[in-house]
């Protein structure tokens, strides 16, 4: 957990905003989101929330929106020492533009959930063994 | 005639140009004068980008250079191509060639090297009913060839193949003559086999990795197989109890051994139907792993059981020693496979000085692992298919994109080859062999091989969906039952049969209808989707999402599959890409994808310079005016020459384009998708251009692509001639194409920093492919992250050489 990238991210959104601690509940709460699904009829609404999961990560100051800081940021975070500043900033930018319908300049909720439709996220952040 | 003097000779020297060389050849390199067209006067002070090397020299002449440069990529295309030039060809008019459909239509009748280049606009539109399929074009491309014929919807290869061979064995039969003994056991299993497990192997894209089905694919190779041949086997000798049908001689042994060799998948049969992998990514992982490893269980049970059929008695020991047995092969297939895979890697890292036997290397390697395997009495099939695999993921960043070209063509032919011969000897075998029919067993066999199917994907995939994440429901579980082909694998083995075996003639009369019935019943087959291409927000969100359930699951102290990914990954950055790979620079796929993408994005904007009227107007008016102001011909023929080169270059990356690793045998790239965020990159770069502002101090420096020797950092040579297109306010459009470059130069950043981009650039010198590869998925598509690495090594050298005509050309004008 310390050389994952993203760790502190993680941590964090177990956490309400503004609480300093998390019960039992709430941590079971955050990781029931990882359940996988099986029924198509909640299929849906797992789906939604593991969105929301990997989108909360990316914005931690929960505007609602992913700007191109904080794709900078979480970028750098798992690229490090890879690339360059300026690569950074093109990888970023055309992250920005492909999924930005509303050219805004910024990754709304909806917007990241089109960009991943053709994704199988329900394979991806599943953990078998919370069935 | 002169331009083949030229082309030679820049075959030989890639980057090595120097002024003097250019200037010699730019002598030698001029046009007959029976091109007309357009001119692209030489007038032109901007340098090429890319050679900063002596930029302030003389500018045209490294213009000049860039040009030659980028016909070396042409090789053999240039010598064919520029062979046409002495016939007279029609005017060639620029105009013409952007045409109504934005692409270069050709007139019939026209020279024969603008005729060459209707296949590309038969891969673009498709809709070309009489292709111009010149003999003589390098790169007819047969697979669009072959999606114009209409009966490949309806038919699939490999009945009509087999239909042919019928028809070809009627005909032999009938005149008595004995078919060539090509299909003996010895030479399928030696030389006909391998190529076909090269393929699927090749195919398979790297980002779906089989870890991730690994227990499900192992679960229906092992037990599937086993459940399948011992269940054919116990009921058909059931059948051979009834006295009816008059088999009562056939005992228990013979039949499981027959049972064996007809439950015996068939990974050519397979991927024939399962054409499409993105239509099911995990179905198709599951079919075909267990199709490629079912192999280890085939050949034990084959052994055990025709050593078996010699004995009188059978003893527990026997079974016990069966099973242990069969982890031998298997494991020890697994175990050949990857040490040969290693090894060959290793290998690979050292041959940067001879290039042009890498991809003997490869083939030898593999092809060693598959007769050692087959030394001891291993799964062959199973070492070959493993050793590929490693071998794919570490050799591709190691050998040179030509090899990576090489090797890829010369599998996708000797499987095609393959698969040809053996269908075609399969239905010519059919009718001139001896048969013994007996309609009892030939039908129950056939009946029980479709029920034990069903049968055992119903019971396993109910045992094992609880341990699966998303479980397989029944349109799956129908898709499983269904791509359980018998093919040519199980006819080879029945011909392998002991001749002691009283009734072999009924057992290849048996085979032989089972393999016909399942192969004829791909008309049905399995509904396919195009795949999109992959987006870089994917590979992103993939990525944060792979690091995510590696922290959760950290965090819950359950150490599953993703784990153990992360950890491996990790090791392998660490330890093996170190050893196994030269000049490791530890890419991240998120960088290699963005590459990729930009490249093509690159290409793209290269075909809707010239292609796409609407997007460049300026350009239109500018040859208007040329039109009009009547220069002799004779001023224009260097830059005709130019101009042709640029448009042939450009059709020849768009074949290369096209001409990459599909997902499907006859698939063509989706880039719908594609195009739409090129176009939005586009706009926003204009809208970015407009307000007039060039760029940020930090672009000329980012322009150091693959053109810099190691270390050197691009000089501020190259922003004056930059500077000097500013000023045009015409040439809006073309500006962006600067800025476009710079975009391109700055991912390669990294890539300057060690040796990687000098070692590239004397490849550069071969013929570039971009390899879409892929990978992936499944056959090769979604791929795209360790196989894109090194495609993102694409040199665009000779891409960006064309906007900057286009923006000369422009300038000079007004």
């Amino acid at each position: 957990m310390a050389m994952n990238p993203i760790g502190d991210r993680i941590i964090s959104a177990f956490f309400r905003p503004g609480m300093e601690t998390v019960d039992f509940p709430s941590f079971v709460r955050v990781l029931a989101n990882f359940r996988p699904t099986e029924t198509n009829r909640a299929r849906d609404y797992s789906r939604n929330r593991k969105l929301r999961f990997a989108f909360q990560l990316y914005d931690q100051d929960r505007d609602g929106k992913i700007s191109r800081e904080e794709l900078l940021q979480v970028l750098r975070s798992m690229l490090g020492t890879q690339v360059t500043e300026e690569q950074l900033q093109s990888i970023a930018e055309r992250a920005i533009q492909e999924a930005d319908l509303d050219q805004d300049d910024a990754i709304s909720f909806d917007e990241f959930k089109k960009s991943l439709e053709k994704v199988n996220i329900e394979q991806k952040m599943s953990i078998c063994s919370l069935r | 005639m002169r331009i083949l003097v030229a082309a030679p000779r820049c075959l030989q020297s890639g980057l090595a140009l120097t002024p003097s060389d250019t200037s010699r050849r730019k002598t030698s390199a001029d046009p007959p004068p029976s091109t007309g067209g357009r001119c692209l006067s030489r007038r032109n002070t901007l340098p090429h980008p890319h050679y900063p090397l002596q930029l302030s020299a003389n500018q045209s002449r490294a213009r000049d250079r860039a040009l030659l440069y980028r016909n070396s990529w042409t090789r053999g295309r240039c010598v064919v191509l520029l062979q046409f030039e002495g016939d007279s060809p029609r005017p060639h008019n620029l105009k013409d060639c952007r045409g109504e459909n934005s692409d270069f239509t050709v007139e019939n009748g026209s020279s024969p090297w603008l005729q060459w280049r209707n296949p590309l606009k038969t891969n673009r539109r498709c809709h070309d009913p009489a292709p111009v399929k010149p003999d003589n074009g390098p790169q007819a491309f047969p697979d669009a060839e072959k999606a114009n014929l209409p009966i490949t919807i309806w038919v699939p290869e490999s009945c009509l193949l087999i239909s042919i061979g019928l028809i070809v064995g009627g005909i032999m039969y009938s005149v008595h003559e004995e078919p060539p003994a090509v299909l003996t056991s010895n030479a399928f299993f030696l030389y006909m086999l391998p190529p076909l497990s090269w393929t699927p192997a090749t195919s398979c894209p790297p980002g779906l990795s089989l870890r991730t089905s690994a227990r499900s694919v192992l679960w229906f190779a092992v037990v599937g197989t086993l459940w399948n041949s011992i269940g054919i086997g116990m009921s058909l000798f059931a059948i051979c109890q009834i006295e009816a049908f008059g088999v009562q001689d056939i005992n228990l042994q013979e039949n499981l051994l027959f049972a064996t060799i007809i439950s015996a998948v068939d990974p050519v049969a397979v991927l024939s139907v399962f054409e499409d992998i993105s239509v099911n990514e995990q179905l198709y992982i599951v079919v075909f792993g267990e199709c490629l490893f079912n192999d280890a269980v085939t050949v034990v049970l084959y052994n055990m059981f025709n050593f078996v059929a010699d004995m009188p008695v059978v003893e527990p020991v026997d079974v016990f020693l069966g099973v242990a047995r069969f982890l031998v092969v298997g494991f020890g297939g697994l175990g050949f496979g990857i040490l040969f895979g290693f090894v060959a890697a290793f290998t690979t890292r050292f041959t940067s000085r001879v290039k042009e036997i890498e991809p003997l290397f490869i083939f030898m390697y593999s092809y060693l692992a598959y007769l050692v395997a087959e030394l001891f009495a291993i799964s062959s099939i199973m070492a070959i298919v493993t050793c590929s695999l490693t071998m794919k993921y570490y050799v591709e960043e190691n050998v040179s994109q030509r090899s990576c070209t090489t090797i890829r063509h010369v599998i996708k032919m000797l499987g095609s080859i393959s698969e040809t011969l053996i269908f075609f000897f399969l239905g010519v075998v059919t009718i001139t062999t001896e048969h013994e029919w007996n309609w009892g067993y030939i039908l129950f066999t056939l009946l029980f091989a479709i029920v034990w199917r069903g049968l055992g994907v119903l019971v396993l995939t109910q045992i094992i969906n609880p341990f699966r994440t998303i479980p397989f429901n029944m349109k799956d579980q129908f898709g499983l039952a269904y791509g359980g082909l018998r093919g040519a694998i199980s006819f080879a083995l029945v011909f392998t049969l002991p001749d002691h075996i009283g009734r072999k003639p009924l057992f290849v009369t048996a085979t032989i209808c089972i393999i016909l019935f399942t192969v004829f019943l791909q008309f049905i087959n399995v509904r396919r989707t195009n795949r999109d291409l992959d987006t870089i927000n994917a590979e992103i969100h993939s990525r944060i999402m792979e690091h995510t359930m590696a922290g959760i699951e950290d965090l819950c102290g359950q150490w599953s599959h993703f784990y153990w990914k992360d950890k491996f990954l990790r090791f392998n950055n660490l330890v093996l890409r170190r050893i196994l790979i030269r000049d490791n620079r530890a890419e991240s796929s998120i960088v290699a994808l963005y590459k990729k993408l930009e490249l093509q994005n690159a290409m793209e904007i290269l075909d809707t310079v010239t292609g796409d009227i609407s997007a460049v107007p300026s350009i239109l008016s500018i040859y208007e005016e040329k039109k009009s102001s009547g220069k002799p011909n004779k001023k224009f023929q260097a830059p005709d020459l130019k101009n042709m080169h640029d448009i042939l270059s450009k059709n020849m990356y768009r074949i290369r384009q096209r001409t990459v690793a599909y997902t499907t045998k006859h698939a063509l790239p989706n880039d719908s998708h594609a195009r739409e965020i090129l176009i939005r990159r586009h706009t926003s770069i204009r809208r970015s251009m407009r307000p007039g502002s060039f760029q940020s101090p930090e672009d000329p420096k980012s322009h150091k692509y693959f053109s810099l020797p190691a270390g050197k950092s691009l000089d501020s040579k190259f922003l004056p001639g930059r500077l000097s297109v500013t000023d045009d306010e015409e040439t809006m459009s073309e500006m962006a194409y600067p800025s476009r470059r710079s975009r391109f130069g700055q991912p390669s950043r990294s890539s300057s920093r060690g040796m990687m981009p000098l070692r590239r650039l004397d490849t550069l010198r071969e013929a570039p492919s971009v390899d879409m590869l892929d990978e992936n998925q499944r056959r090769g598509t979604s791929r795209k992250t360790s196989s894109s690495s090194s495609d993102s090594q694409f040199p665009l050298l000779a891409i960006s050489s064309t906007p900057l005509w286009t923006m000369t050309a422009a300038r000079l004008i007004t």
